[in-house]
């Protein structure tokens, strides 16, 4: 095409550009129907989810708002503590309470500095301050004592350049921290073996306390602590801090509303992998007799000559521990008491061996217990393995329903529902799905929620950084006791929760101990 | 001289090749469109759990984004409305390139913060088989092809804009 030519083409079409066509017209808003379609069909789309959701209240009536745990009472007046036992577990208490190692705030910080994602030190200074001092300390074990009384001094939550308070006093033995009178209330977190002791020694001198789970090492020590605890008009936490855990609360409702139907099986577990996990704790280098006191250590169980493994790994001998029952079963069992009032079982069945870990423990590393109470018709089942991560979760079965509750709550519909069946056969309630679930921190998550959004909810990754504070249950479980001392009332786990916990998980230790099924003898109020 | 013979070029497109150049537009548009109105009705919507799965090689940056509170509204803020704005001009047909480009610049922040790349793993479940090239990258360059093959001065609101303007 000659150029001439081509741009006499060029003029036309620009002359022809100025006026508006029909064509320009038709051409020009031809998509401005898809913007209508697109509008309809987002309409159609909110539509069809609003009757899902209508379909699936209509049968589940919980709200989805986070419940209030704690009531509002006055902390005007300072509670004076002292602490018994700060090793690892003593010490994570002391941090539910305020008080944290300079050392480890330093680490806390630079953690943070690499990692802005980690708020650590944010969630531990925004923790809310109890208005407790800790006066006393004992732990017969040096080092551990001189860790836990840098932290007690830490009462400004500083790193290692910061001004500290005066340190509290370090008693040698436990029986002259519980006669000082410049201490209100105490914390429990020794071995095992010494819980129900202590705890009963405590009450007798009028010390309010929490102890750490189990409540005690033998049956009769059982007795006597409720005893003591009644007789002396104390305030006791057994410290099943998962009470806080904010799911439950919701679990419990689903229940009561009867969600799951008639409910017949309960299986709890325990699934860990690693030495840690299995009580193989590291055995710290210059510990010896020099800095341990081995003779109070032993205290009420059997003599044995000094042993850095047993000092360490403690939970590994029956002489200390209580074992998988007593230790982590507990958690399970507090964590279903409070969501079905299951109460002490009628009876008990155990067994399990050492397995995996054949380093001289008299503990098992794999064990199953089943539990009956025929007067709710359901049977309670545990099953843990020290050696195997395969996560198994906790399970309430019912006949319409199943629930899984973790740090979130899901509740599936049975197939086999007769409760849900038009629901089921009209295709508005899909087993596949959870009918309800209950993540803390969110609004909703249900059958409409989309897959990638259920999967991060499910690992708490979207509520860790904005909306609901990410709270230590240890600290809310500490709180909910020492609002009962200044405010009255019972703590959420208190000695007759406490009981119940011992005793099942006495049943379950000597039903594999001795090899037999053994009973509740409820009249008797007794293992038989 | 260069521009009109661009024009040219475009207008000697065929009726059909324009046709599917703008459904294209319209698609991802409407991709665009649903994706922001989505998440801006979703009162749990937050990018902290895409952003916090990012791996490669700037992931780092992506966790910077997630652990500011600031930082994460306004990424939460723009990622929302853009997605939204952008679909609705792509379907319409009005400032498409400007458009394009902000398409291009959002898409390439996905894909970045999730290559397909050998040995990276993510939690967040995929729906297909990606090796390097996914459909984060094909839609990045289907918008790519559009910039260069703009439409909206044929199909689209801005053709009755252009013509109202010059008839005046």
């Amino acid at each position: 095409m000659p150029v001439d030519h081509q741009f006499e083409k060029i003029k036309v079409m620009e002359e022809n550009s100025k006026k508006i066509t029909r064509r320009d017209i038709i051409k020009g808003l031809a998509t401005v129907p898809v913007v209508g379609a697109f509008a309809y069909s987002w309409y159609q789309k909110n539509r069809y989810d609003h009757l899902l959701k209508q379909a699936i209240q209509e049968e589940v009536r919980i709200d989805t708002e986070n419940p209030v745990l704690n009531r509002v009472v006055s902390k005007d007046k300072q509670i004076r503590l002292g602490i018994i036992g700060t090793g690892g577990r003593g010490r994570s208490l002391l941090k539910a309470a305020g008080f944290l190692r300079p050392e480890i705030i330093d680490d806390y910080l630079e953690a943070t500095a690499k990692n802005s994602t980690d708020k650590r030190y944010q969630e531990f200074l925004e923790q809310e301050d109890l208005n407790v001092v800790v006066n006393g300390l004992c732990d017969i074990y040096d080092k551990n004592a001189e860790r836990g009384l840098q932290a007690c001094a830490n009462v400004k939550r500083l790193g290692s350049d910061g001004e500290m308070a005066d340190q509290p006093r370090r008693y040698k033995n436990y029986k002259d921290l519980l006669a000082a009178d410049d201490i209100d209330a105490v914390i429990i977190a020794t071995p095992d073996h010494w819980h129900g002791t202590i705890t009963i020694e405590a009450a007798r001198t009028g010390k309010h306390v929490y102890c750490e789970k189990p409540m005690t090492w033998t049956v009769p020590e059982t007795y006597e602590v409720r005893k003591a605890v009644r007789e002396n008009n104390i305030v006791f936490q057994l410290g099943h801090q998962l009470r806080q855990t904010e799911a439950y609360y919701k679990a419990k409702e689903a229940i009561k509303k009867d969600i799951l139907g008639k409910v017949n099986l309960v299986e709890v577990t325990t699934n860990r992998n690693s030495p840690n996990g299995a009580w193989v704790y590291n055995i710290e280098e210059g510990a010896g007799t020099n800095n341990i006191d081995w003779e109070q250590f032993i205290g009420p169980a059997p003599w044995h000559p000094f042993s850095l493994e047993r000092f360490f790994r403690w939970r590994c001998w029956w002489d200390y521990s209580t074992g998988l029952s007593g230790d982590l079963f507990t958690h399970e069992y507090d964590a279903m008491n409070q969501i079905l009032d299951l109460g002490i079982p009628r009876s008990a069945v155990s067994s399990g061996g050492i397995y995996f870990y054949k380093d001289g423990r008299t503990v098992p590393d794999v064990l199953q217990q089943t539990f009956e109470y025929p007067d709710q018709d359901l049977t309670l089942m545990y099953s843990a393995s020290l050696a195997s991560n395969k996560s198994r979760g906790r399970v309430i079965m019912g006949h319409d329903a199943y629930m899984e509750v973790g740090g979130d709550l899901k509740i599936y519909v049975d197939s086999g529902s007769t409760k849900y069946r038009e629901k089921l056969d009209e295709g508005l309630i899909d087993p596949k799905l959870p009918l309800y679930s209950f993540t803390p921190g969110m609004k909703q998550v249900d059958a409409i929620t989309s897959a990638t959004e259920q999967y991060f909810a499910g690992r708490g990754l979207l509520y860790t950084y904005r909306g609901g504070k990410r709270v230590d249950t240890s600290h809310l479980h500490i709180k909910d006791w020492l609002d009962c001392i200044r405010g009255g009332g019972e703590p959420s786990c208190n000695v007759d929760r406490g009981f119940e916990e011992a005793m099942t998980a006495h049943m379950g230790t000597i039903a594999y101990r001795e090899g037999r099924k053994v009973y509740w003898d409820e009249d008797k109020q007794m293992i038989v | 001289m260069v521009k009109h013979m661009n024009k040219i070029i475009n207008s000697d497109l065929s009726k059909m090749q324009v046709f599917w150049l703008a459904a294209l537009r319209v698609l991802i548009g409407w991709h665009f469109l649903y994706e922001g109105l989505v998440k801006l009705t979703n009162p749990n919507w937050s990018a902290v759990g895409y952003l916090l799965d990012s791996e490669g090689l700037f992931k780092g940056l992506f966790y910077r984004m997630a652990g500011s509170e600031t930082l994460l509204a306004a990424v939460d803020f723009i990622n929302v409305w853009a997605l939204i704005l952008i679909g609705l001009v792509l379907i319409l047909g009005v400032l498409e390139k400007p458009a394009l480009l902000g398409g291009v610049a959002l898409l390439a922040l996905y894909y970045l913060s999730h290559p397909p790349f050998v040995g990276l793993k993510y939690g967040l479940p995929t729906e297909g088989s990606y090796l390097i090239v996914n459909k984060v990258l094909i839609e990045l360059v289907a918008m790519l092809v559009l910039f260069y093959f703009p439409t909206s001065q044929r199909i689209g609101l801005c053709r009755l804009i252009t013509n109202l303007k010059k008839s005046k």
